[in-house]
């Protein structure tokens, strides 16, 4: 049978990087908007502990004002947790993961797209939401901004981040606490400069910093955890 | 001689301390149907992983047209459809948004060809119900409509009649033989009895260890 011409494709028949992420990015995002109600869980969680605090601490809107900023960043970071856990799960238990390795698209390319749709579909609605629920903290008006611009970029490197510790013990039964562990410290810088910078603004100082700081630590994440991510990926499926 | 499409050399595989196959020869040339066979446990799913490069830790050789797996992989993945025991099949999406996305992947198709090959393998009048109101055998139906949308070279699949009715597994076994027919390669694992002509068998009771093969007789008498 040998003398049959074989069926071989050139490499360059092969959809372009961008058309795979398209592909894939707009397959998670109807998947999301199916799944109604993983988008709303974080937004519902955020607002239930911020509901929470001024019955826990105080309802005076100066004790309030004060923690504010470092409350609802907090609350931010935690809620986004939540959801991180799930975001190769189901990817990884019906098989499509190893289609994703298994495709000639680049796997940096669908692993940006997965944590794109991830982001747009928890971290934007948790930006969105949070100034809302900065008026029940009294957060002072000139904080809103500063909160909004801070948690949208925070929210992307959290994506990033996170979406690294869910690769790793996405082949784990309960990686739930080790995704937790592995992510937290990486966290802290986020929640550091994101927090202070909403309290700059509500004392008066100047903000530029920390954003562009935050601005750097998102630039770098976007060109790197998709390398990590890709990686820890590859050898959850290989243990599998 | 032109190098073999895909051969296996000295194919050595370990799982948990256990040997399951050693010193696999084995060379695929276009128009071949190869039928891995062997007992539950005994590294068929492995060997395919290996031949999907999901797995690496195997010794030995695997070559696509001459070129190690691992520096033509680029090229090899061009020529790669799988299809594994878990499907990537999202119950969530519709059969035909599954298919735009897989075939995304590899190569775009348009919904006339998606809804062809929906009817092909007898999802006509599901294409937009979601996953998991459909059966298993329907869910299985519909990764293999991948196989009539797909111009991949070489076809791994994993247990492809699982859960498929009979009258199924016949026009799939046709749509196998088309494809050897037009000089593309098949690699399967199965249970069933193949009814097709020319099917190359991989028997990997053969490359156990003679040890081993002695103490699971021993066990059993």
């Amino acid at each position: 049978m040998s003398q049959l011409p074989p069926l071989l494709r050139p490499l360059a028949t092969v959809p372009s990087a961008g058309q795979g992420f398209w592909v894939l990015l707009r397959r998670d995002l109807t998947i999301g908007f199916r799944q109604r109600g993983d988008m709303v869980n974080p937004i519902v969680f955020f607002l239930i502990v911020v509901t929470m605090m001024p019955l826990g601490i105080s309802p005076s809107a100066q004790t309030l004002s004060m923690l504010a900023p470092g409350l609802l960043w907090v609350i931010a970071l935690l809620a986004s947790l939540l959801s991180l856990d799930g975001l190769f799960r189901t990817d990884y238990e019906d098989g499509s993961l190893e289609q994703l390795i298994a495709s000639p698209q680049p796997l940096y390319f669908l692993v940006l797209a997965k944590v794109l749709a991830h982001w747009l579909t928890i971290g934007l609605p948790l930006t969105i939401v949070a100034p809302l629920l900065g008026v029940l903290l009294s957060l002072p008006a000139q904080g809103y901004v500063p909160l909004w611009l801070s948690l949208f970029l925070g929210t992307g490197i959290l994506s990033l981040i996170g979406a690294i510790g869910a690769a790793l013990t996405v082949s784990l039964r309960k990686g739930g606490l080790l995704l937790s562990l592995i992510i937290m410290p990486l966290y802290v810088p986020v929640l550091i400069f994101g927090a202070s910078a909403v309290r700059s603004a509500v004392e008066g100082l100047a903000i530029g910093g920390m954003l562009a700081i935050l601005g750097a630590f998102l630039s770098a994440a976007i060109v790197l955890a998709p390398l990590a991510i890709s990686g820890a990926l590859k050898m959850s499926v290989q243990n599998s | 001689m032109a190098p073999a499409l895909i051969e296996l050399t000295n194919l050595h595989c370990e799982r948990d301390q256990r040997v399951l196959f050693s010193g696999v020869n084995f060379s695929i040339e276009p128009g071949d149907i190869v039928q891995i066979e062997g007992p539950n446990g005994s590294g068929k799913t492995t060997l395919l992983r290996a031949l999907t490069t999901l797995s690496p830790d195997y010794e030995g050789e695997i070559r696509w047209q001459g070129t190690s797996l691992v520096d033509s992989s680029a090229d090899y993945y061009a020529n790669l459809l799988f299809i594994g025991h878990f499907a990537g099949v999202k119950k969530t999406l519709t059969p035909r948004e599954n298919l735009q996305w897989l075939s995304g992947l590899h190569q775009p198709a348009d919904v006339t060809a998606i809804d062809h090959a929906l009817h092909a393998v007898g999802l006509y009048g599901y294409e937009d119900m979601p996953g998991y109101q459909l059966s298993a055998g329907q869910q299985r139906r519909i990764a293999l409509a991948r196989l009539h949308l797909s111009t991949a070279c070489v076809w791994v699949l994993d247990e492809p009649f699982t859960a498929i009715d009979h009258q199924g597994v016949s026009e799939l076994e046709t749509l196998l033989s088309t494809h050897a027919r037009r000089g593309g390669v098949v690699i399967l694992t199965t249970h069933q009895a193949l009814s097709l002509s020319g099917v190359k068998s991989l028997n990997l009771t053969h490359y156990q260890p003679k040890f081993a093969a002695t103490t699971a007789q021993q066990v059993c008498s």
